[in-house]
C-alpha cells in the first residue's frame, strides 16, 4: 500500500489511533454473528462434555457449541471472575461439588426450578442426596448432578492377611479401625493411611446431623466444639501418637510412592481412587485392593461434578443451554459410557442398573465393587453447604496441626477454631 | 481529508500511550480495590451485589486471627531471609571485587542466575529436593549429622525454614550484583591513602567500604523489607497456594489473595491490601529515618 506509506509520520500516529477504533467496531461486528453455545469445565468432566457435544453437534447443525477447558482451581477462580463481572459468562458451567456450595448461596446462578426449566420434574430421576445438594437455602434448585463419588474404604488385602486381620476387623467402629492400624503397623510396618486429616474428615462426617451442616447448624452457627469434633480429634490423636499416619497428603510424589510398594494399608476416598490406582498411581498392586463400606456404615461423597447456567448469560441460548444439560446429565447411555471411560460414577438412577454394575473390577480382585458403591450412592445423606465452608475446613485443619505438632489440648483447640468461625459466620 | 493534529495537542497524544495504559492497569485496579475495602461483597452474584458497609472490612479485617497471624508469618519470613542476604550478599561482593577483578561478572553472574529463573521451575525443584523419604536435603542431612527425616513440607516448624532458604537463595544474586555496582564507584584513592597512613585491611572495610555502601544498604534493605512484607510467589507455590500444616507459611500477600479468591471476600482483601500498604509504608519511612540519623552522626 504505496499510499500508507507516504503518510507523514503524525499521520501515521492518527492512523494508529483510527485503527484501534476501527478494531473495536470489528469486535461488535464479531458481536452481532451468532456466538457459540460454550460450555466451561475441567480436565476429564470436558472430554466428557465435548464426547457430548460432538454427537449433538450432528443432530443440530445449525448450533455451534464449543468446550472451554481450564485447570480444576484455575476453572473456578475464573468461574467466580465471569460471574462477578458478568463478562465473558459461558453458557454452561461444570461445578465441583465442594464449589458449589459458595456459588448457589449468591444469585449468579440460574434458578433452574423455575418453570422456564422446571428442574423439579427429575427430582427423583437422581440419588436423593446428589439432587438435594444443589438446592440452595431459598430451595432453589441451582444446578444438575452428573457424577458423584460414593465414599468406600480401600484396603490392601495381603497386608490385612499378613496382620491376621479381617475386613470386618476395620469397619465394624472408626475406634476398631484405629486398633486394626496398630496390629497392622507391628506385623507389616505397613501404614493404617497417608493423611490422617481424612480420617478426621470422615468421622466428623459421619456424626453430621442429616440435614446439617459439617462446620455449621441450620441456624448458621459454628459446631466445632461438639462431640463428633472431639470424637475426630481424639481418634487423629491416637493415630499420630502410635505413627499410624504416613503424614503424605494425597496425590503428592510421596503419597504415590508409598502406594507402588505397599506402605499405605488403607485409603479412604471415592469409588473413583479404583481407576486412578489402576491406571496411574500403582498399578503394579493390581489384585491386592479390595473395597468395604466406611466404618460403622459412613456413607458420603467424595466429589462430584455438577452443571449450572449462569444468570447472566446470553438470554436467548439459555433454553439451548438447558437442553444441553438435560443432555449432560440425563441420558442413561451417555452416564455409562462416562462412567466406562472416565470412572464418572453417574448420578442418574436409570444408569445404575445396568449389567455394567455387576461385573467384576480386576484391579479389586474380581470384586463387585459397584454394586457397593451403588449401594452407599443411595444411602448418602444431604449435607448443607454453607458459605464459609471451605475457610472452616481450614480452620479445622490448622487446629489439628497444633494438636497433633505441638500437642495443643484439644478443647482448646476446638474453641480456637469455634472462635474464628463466629469471627466470620456471618460475613 | 486531513488528520492533522493542532501542534499543542501533540505532546499529550505521545504520552496518552502511557498515560491510557497506566490508568486500565494501574489506577484504575488501585481505586477499585480501594472503593471495594468499603463494601461487602458476594462476588458470584454480580457487580451490583456490592454494599457499603463503612469500615466494617477493616475492623473484621484488624480482629482476625488469621490476620495477625499472617502477618507474623509475614515478619519472620522476611527476617529470616532478608537479613542473611545483605549480611552474606555484602563480604561476598567485596570478595568479588578484590579476588576477580575482571572475572567477577563471571561469579555474579552464576549468583544472579536464580533471580532470573522462573518461579514455578524453582518451585518445581526444591519440592522434590525437600521431599521427606526421597528428597537431596534430608540424604545429606542424614549422611553428614544422621538426622532422621524432617517432614519440610507438613510440619509447621519446619516449613518457614525451607521457604526462607527458597527465598534466601534466590534473592541473595540480585543483592550481590547491587554490592558490586556500588563498591566500583568507591575512588580507589581513598584505598591508598589509607594504605600509606597505614591502615590493614579491616580499617579500610570498616572506615572506607561500608560507610560507601551505605546508600546502596539502604537501597537493598529497603527493597529487602518491600518484597519481604509482599513475599507471596514461593510460599505459594512451594504449599500449594495453601500455607502448609498450620498455615505457618502463609503470608499476608497470600491470605489476602485466598480471602479473596478461596473464601470470597473481596471486601475483606481489600481491607487487608491497604492495611499492608500503610505498614509497608510506615517500615520504610522507619528505615529511611534510621539511616539518615546515622548519616548526621557520622
Amino acid at each position: 500500500m504505496p499510499d500508507t506509506l507516504s503518510l507523514p509520520r503524525r499521520h501515521l500516529l492518527a492512523a494508529a489511533i483510527g485503527s484501534v477504533a476501527g478494531s473495536a467496531a470489528g469486535l461488535s461486528r464479531a458481536a452481532a454473528e451468532p456466538q457459540p453455545l460454550t460450555v466451561a469445565a475441567f480436565p476429564l468432566v470436558d472430554v466428557v462434555a465435548k464426547d457430548v457435544l460432538k454427537d449433538w453437534g450432528q443432530r443440530h447443525p445449525e448450533i455451534r457449541a464449543q468446550v472451554v477447558s481450564r485447570q480444576y482451581d484455575d476453572h473456578h477462580t475464573a468461574m467466580t471472575t465471569a460471574l462477578s463481572t458478568s463478562g465473558h459468562l459461558p453458557d454452561v458451567i461444570a461445578l465441583e461439588s465442594s464449589y458449589l456450595g459458595r456459588f448457589s448461596l449468591g444469585t449468579g446462578l440460574e434458578d433452574l426450578s423455575a418453570p422456564a426449566f422446571g428442574a423439579e420434574r427429575f427430582k427423583d430421576s437422581f440419588v436423593p442426596f446428589a439432587f438435594e445438594t444443589a438446592r440452595n437455602r431459598e430451595g432453589r434448585v441451582v444446578a444438575m448432578p452428573t457424577d458423584i463419588g460414593p465414599g468406600s474404604l480401600f484396603y490392601r488385602t495381603d497386608l490385612l492377611a499378613q496382620a491376621g486381620l479381617k475386613e470386618a476387623d476395620l469397619t465394624r467402629s472408626w475406634e476398631d479401625y484405629v486398633e486394626a492400624g496398630m496390629q497392622l503397623k507391628a506385623k507389616t510396618g505397613a501404614y493404617l493411611i497417608g493423611d490422617v486429616r481424612l480420617l478426621k474428615d470422615i468421622i466428623v462426617r459421619a456424626g453430621t446431623p442429616p440435614g446439617e451442616g459439617q462446620f455449621f447448624d441450620n441456624q448458621q452457627r459454628a459446631q466445632i466444639t461438639s462431640p463428633r469434633f472431639v470424637r475426630a480429634f481424639e481418634l487423629a490423636q491416637k493415630v499420630r501418637r502410635h505413627g499410624l499416619d504416613a503424614r503424605v497428603e494425597v496425590w503428592f510424589n510421596d503419597w504415590a510412592e508409598m502406594l507402588k510398594r505397599g506402605r499405605l494399608a488403607t485409603e479412604l476416598s471415592g469409588g473413583w481412587m479404583a481407576g486412578q490406582l489402576a491406571n496411574w498411581v500403582a498399578p503394579a498392586t493390581a489384585g491386592k485392593w479390595r473395597v468395604a463400606q466406611l466404618p460403622e456404615n459412613t456413607f458420603c461423597s467424595y466429589g462430584g461434578t455438577y452443571y449450572a447456567i449462569p444468570r447472566r448469560s446470553a438470554p436467548e441460548r439459555k433454553q439451548l443451554a438447558w437442553q444441553l444439560i438435560q443432555e449432560l446429565t440425563l441420558d442413561r447411555k451417555r452416564q455409562l459410557e462416562a462412567f466406562k471411560s472416565q470412572d464418572a460414577f453417574p448420578a442418574l438412577l436409570a444408569a445404575q442398573d445396568d449389567a455394567f454394575f455387576d461385573q467384576p473390577v480386576p484391579f479389586l480382585g474380581g470384586q463387585h465393587a459397584r454394586v457397593l458403591w451403588r449401594e452407599s450412592a443411595r444411602r448418602i445423606p444431604v449435607v448443607k453447604m454453607h458459605k464459609q465452608h471451605k475457610f472452616a475446613d481450614e480452620v479445622v485443619n490448622a487446629e489439628l496441626d497444633n494438636v497433633l505438632e505441638y500437642g495443643k489440648p484439644i478443647p482448646q483447640a476446638l474453641a480456637d477454631a469455634q472462635a474464628l468461625l463466629v469471627h466470620r459466620a456471618n460475613r | 481529508m486531513s488528520l492533522r493534529l493542532p501542534s499543542h495537542w501533540a505532546p499529550y497524544v505521545l504520552v496518552s500511550p502511557f498515560l491510557i495504559l497506566f490508568a486500565v492497569f494501574g489506577l484504575f485496579p488501585l481505586l477499585f480495590s480501594l472503593w471495594l475495602a468499603f463494601q461487602s461483597w458476594e462476588p458470584t452474584s454480580g457487580i451490583e451485589a456490592m454494599k457499603f458497609v463503612g469500615l466494617d472490612n477493616f475492623v473484621f479485617a484488624l480482629t482476625d486471627g488469621w490476620f495477625w497471624k499472617a502477618l507474623r508469618n509475614t515478619l519472620w519470613l522476611a527476617t529470616a531471609s532478608g537479613v542473611p542476604q545483605h549480611l552474606v550478599a555484602l563480604p561476598l561482593a567485596v570478595f568479588l571485587h578484590q579476588a576477580f577483578g575482571r572475572w567477577r561478572g563471571l561469579f555474579s553472574g552464576a549468583y544472579f542466575l536464580p533471580y532470573i529463573t522462573s518461579t514455578v521451575a524453582i518451585a518445581m525443584l526444591f519440592g522434590s529436593l525437600f521431599s521427606t523419604d526421597y528428597g537431596l536435603v534430608n540424604q545429606a542431612l542424614h549422611a553428614l549429622f544422621g538426622t532422621e527425616n524432617i517432614n519440610w513440607m507438613r510440619s509447621p516448624q519446619a516449613i518457614k525454614p525451607a521457604v526462607a532458604i527458597v527465598v534466601f537463595w534466590r534473592y541473595v544474586g540480585f543483592n550481590l550484583v547491587l554490592y558490586l555496582a556500588a563498591l566500583q564507584t568507591i575512588p580507589h584513592d581513598l584505598y591508598q591513602a589509607a594504605k600509606l597512613d597505614g591502615a590493614n585491611a579491616w580499617q579500610q572495610f570498616w572506615r572506607i567500604t561500608l560507610p560507601g555502601l551505605k546508600p546502596m544498604i539502604l537501597f537493598g534493605v529497603t527493597l529487602s523489607i518491600i518484597g519481604g512484607m509482599q513475599l507471596f510467589e514461593e510460599p505459594f507455590i512451594l504449599t500449594n497456594g495453601k500455607g502448609g500444616a498450620d498455615q505457618a507459611a502463609m503470608t499476608v500477600a497470600m491470605y489476602l489473595y485466598r480471602e479473596a479468591f478461596d473464601f470470597s471476600d473481596f471486601g475483606g482483601a481489600s481491607a487487608l491490601a491497604w492495611i499492608m500498604f500503610g505498614l509497608i509504608a510506615l517500615l520504610t519511612w522507619l528505615t529511611n529515618q534510621a539511616f539518615a540519623e546515622r548519616r548526621a552522626v557520622a
